[in-house]
């Protein structure tokens, strides 16, 4: 049900045909675009306008770069700034104590702090700590259990549980015996508790004073909504966070609860959760996630790995043949090999936006490289002639390169019905000129429908 | 309260510069409803530790708490969004303005753009251009919304036919499922039923040693297997035994799972098909346990589990934070899902019917 923001900016810009700066008028109808995306996105409200501020006052006068279309130039600055709200990559964990170092463990019912513990025990052992799960959940049935499930399965140790002791009380065991058995790491994993519960913020607090951590970790849910910003603000207040751990990051939600999050509590993103496995857990990266934000895959990124490799003479030539409504073989040829230096082909496919929702269909689609190098092969096997009017290609020339590359006559008429569709499309567009090839971007460049051609 | 930091700073300045009278009157108001909140939550609330007494006080005599409970939890979480209100429409026009910060007030209790938008549209077709009061624009609202909401409060009716009358329970990771079960026990034993629990979950660790707690409080037996079994044989058996028994319900906790992991939600289809070899129309309800908290994924929650295995209706956990369940409103628009109830807090009596008037007025602020 979500556009992305790149389809919702191109509505927006379809209307502007000049070039030059950025008038202040087209920031401003584009803003709005940008502002319903990170609301969608569930970045909370104070935060977007905020936001939204900052993108304004970068964007307006802003010369469009040639060769991209205002909307694109428009997702970039604000993909760049998301990434600086976002922050920097490879905040690791603070263990500058000490020994034994608390890594305190805070955050809502079921956002994901006893799996997290688990995966951080995983991750601090192989970096040769020594670590010790303590569980202070006497809440929740079976919490306690779980933890200790999970010390197993991680091959760390496990605070004995005793049963009816209070957290606070755990918490000086667990550190008592961190410093006896030569610990290097206490991870205090906290019951989920609501941000407005005073009782249980002033326990948690207590527990903090008691221990003293080096790191106090909010954990959240990637598909936590509005709500983001009060939470993390309460528990920095309350409790006091060194760093924001993104659960559930595997699922489809956008997650702009991490930007909303960061914003209001300045902390850093350390980890992102990544499935229900133990290792399923890895460092943050701010593109990442400001791609899902914005629900346009990778497009930057697309968009700058293009105009690295596609050479330009070789973009102008296409574009000028296409504007003549003219496209051979030859030229299909040409694009095979784009692709191929573009890297591999189901990587490029998944950075266009709006593919993620496809991933299934993707899957069975097998797509696969080697069917690039098979379509080369039997252009290759053509005559130039044959490449240059492929009208000439009847049957007897069909076997001939059929047997030339190695293929049936099947393959080769496959190939043949592929270009007549895509002579088809660069017709169309050749009509709306070169500007239009720029519009439609690289993705006027793929065959309609070729993930299911090519999966044959 | 600090929480209340967000509206004081979002629209405290902009009435700051006008109405500095009005500003400092709604926060004398809105901390009288804190502490009336906290007096109320004071009340209904029962140390955890004490809760499998709370288990067995007769629904009655628990209502009483409850409400205060729930009240507590709901003024807390639509307090500072009444605030928000109040400031915003003391003395004022319905202008464009207005509305757009009406609009703004909506979204941050996860409405969603477009339901908000819907909204304040609507709401501004009779009274647009009028000057209005804060309560009267609230009750507009909460009208308004309650109207989007009315079709969809249906509480969770077992048929007296089915023995059992199964009951799946779905949901991502951590939305509360486990936990919804075991009050929903609770409330049809203390109906006089016969329930069985079946613990699907065999993933996650402690996941049925936490339903077997509940099992124990609820005094339903629990049909378990070790952690990592296959759920739909442990399912198929549960369902046997309920049906030997001629139990009244059959609930059957599932793992948590995200709906864009098309492998496991697989394997829940497996588990309906497993079903459905002993009894052709079972599942008889299939729950969806919502987080409050949950934003905008919510639509793809509700859409993908409906679309794998026939979601019937929906619960809304955790209700008692200031996560506002706003999303719930726009789910209502576009899937008509029944709301069968909503978590209010974590003692077994916090599970209640879902009502469209008290929920919608909770929203905007209003009681």
């Amino acid at each position: 049900m979500f556009e992305s923001l790149s389809q919702r900016l191109s509505t927006v810009f379809d209307k502007l045909t000049g070039r030059g700066a950025l008038s202040e008028a087209d920031v401003g109808e584009a803003l709005r675009e940008v502002r319903v995306a990170l609301l969608e996105a569930d970045v909370a409200l104070p935060v977007v306008k905020d936001f939204v501020a900052r993108v304004k006052d970068r964007a307006v006068g802003q010369e469009v770069v040639k060769s991209v279309t205002p909307g694109q130039m428009v997702v970039k600055i604000v993909h760049d700034e998301l990434v600086a709200t976002l922050g920097t990559e490879g905040a690791d964990l603070n263990l500058n104590a000490v020994p034994p170092v608390a890594v305190l463990m805070v955050g809502l019912q079921g956002s994901g702090k006893t799996t997290t513990s688990g995966k951080l025990a995983v991750r601090l052992k192989k970096d040769r700590k020594k670590v010790l799960l303590a569980s202070l959940d006497v809440y929740r049935p079976a919490a306690q259990q779980q933890l200790e499930i999970l010390a197993r399965q991680a091959e760390v140790g496990s605070l004995p549980i005793v049963m009816g002791e209070m957290p606070v009380a755990i918490a000086r065991r667990a550190m008592d015996v961190g410093r006896r058995e030569g610990y290097d790491v206490v991870i205090l994993d906290t019951a989920g508790r609501l941000h407005i519960d005073q009782e249980l913020m002033a326990e948690v607090a207590q527990v903090r004073d008691a221990v003293k951590p080096t790191e106090t970790l909010l954990v959240a849910d990637a598909m936590i909504g509005q709500d983001a910003v009060t939470l993390a603000r309460e528990f920095n207040e309350k409790v006091g966070v060194t760093g924001i751990v993104l659960t559930r990051v595997d699922g489809d939600a956008r997650g702009g609860a991490a930007l909303s999050m960061r914003a209001v509590t300045g902390r850093p993103i350390k980890f992102l959760g990544l499935g229900e496995k133990l290792d399923a857990l890895e460092p943050f990266h701010p593109d990442r996630i400001a791609g899902r934000i914005l629900g346009m895959g990778d497009i930057v990124s697309l968009v700058e790995k293009a105009m690295e490799t596609v050479e330009q003479d070789e973009a102008e030539r296409l574009a000028k043949r296409i504007e003549k409504g003219k496209f051979d073989l030859e030229d299909m040829l040409a694009q095979f090999r784009q692709v191929e230096k573009m890297g591999d082909l189901k990587g490029i496919i998944s950075m266009l936006p709006g593919i993620g929702r496809l991933g299934d269909q993707l899957k069975d689609a097998k797509l696969d490289n080697k069917v690039v190098g098979r379509q080369k092969a039997i252009i290759l096997s053509m005559t130039k002639a044959e490449r240059k009017n492929p009208d000439l290609i009847k049957a007897s020339r069909k076997r001939r390169i059929a047997a030339g590359s190695g293929g049936t006559v099947q393959d080769v008429n496959r190939l043949l019905k592929q270009y007549q569709q895509m002579a088809d499309m660069m017709k169309k567009v050749g009509k709306l000129g070169q500007k239009g090839l720029m519009r439609h971007g690289l993705g006027g460049l793929l065959p309609p429908g070729m993930g299911k051609k090519f999966g044959r | 309260m600090s929480g209340k930091g967000l509206f004081g700073r979002l629209w405290g300045k902009k009435t700051a510069e006008t109405e500095p009278a009005a500003e400092v009157e709604s926060e004398a108001l809105g901390h009288a409803a804190e502490e009336a909140s906290e007096l109320a939550a004071a009340e209904g609330a029962v140390p955890p530790a004490a809760e499998p007494e709370a288990a067995g006080v007769p629904a009655e005599v628990a209502g009483n708490g409850w409400f205060a409970r729930l009240k507590a939890g709901l003024s807390k979480s639509s307090s500072r969004l009444g605030q928000g209100l109040a400031d915003l429409f003391t003395k004022r026009k319905l202008d464009d303005e207005a509305l757009e910060e009406l609009e703004d007030l909506l979204i941050t209790t996860d409405l969603g753009v477009a339901t908000a938008r819907r909204v304040t549209e609507r709401l501004a077709k009779t009274r647009f251009g009028q000057d209005v009061e804060p309560a009267e624009i609230k009750e507009a609202l909460a009208e308004e919304v309650a109207g989007i909401l009315a079709p969809v409060a249906r509480p969770l009716v077992p048929d007296p036919a089915r023995k059992p009358h199964v009951v799946l329970v779905v949901g991502v990771n951590g939305s509360g499922k486990t936990t919804t079960i075991g009050k929903l026990a609770k409330r049809f034993r203390d109906e006089g039923r016969s329930v069985t629990l079946a613990a699907g979950d065999t993933f996650r660790a402690a996941a049925v040693e936490q339903l077997k707690v509940w099992g124990e409080r609820t005094g339903c037996p629990v049909v378990a297997r070790d952690t990592g079994a296959d759920a739909a044989g442990l399912a198929f058996d549960a369902l046997a035994e309920a049906r030997r028994r001629g139990d009244d319900l059959l609930f059957i906790d599932t793992a948590g799972r995200l709906q864009n992991k098309s492998d496991l939600m697989a394997e829940l289809q497996k588990l309906v098909r497993v079903l459905k070899k002993q009894d052709e129309t079972a599942p008889h309800d299939v729950l969806l346990v919502l987080d409050a908290t949950v934003g905008q994924n919510a639509h793809s929650q509700v859409e993908v589990f409906k679309d794998m295995v026939a979601v019937t209706g929906l619960v809304l956990t955790k209700l008692d934070g200031t996560a506002r369940g706003g999303v719930l409103v726009a789910l209502a628009e576009r899937f008509g899902l029944p709301v069968h109830a909503i978590g209010v807090g974590e003692q077994a009596a916090d599970l209640r019917p879902f009502e469209a008037s008290s929920f919608a007025r909770s929203l905007v602020g209003l009681e």
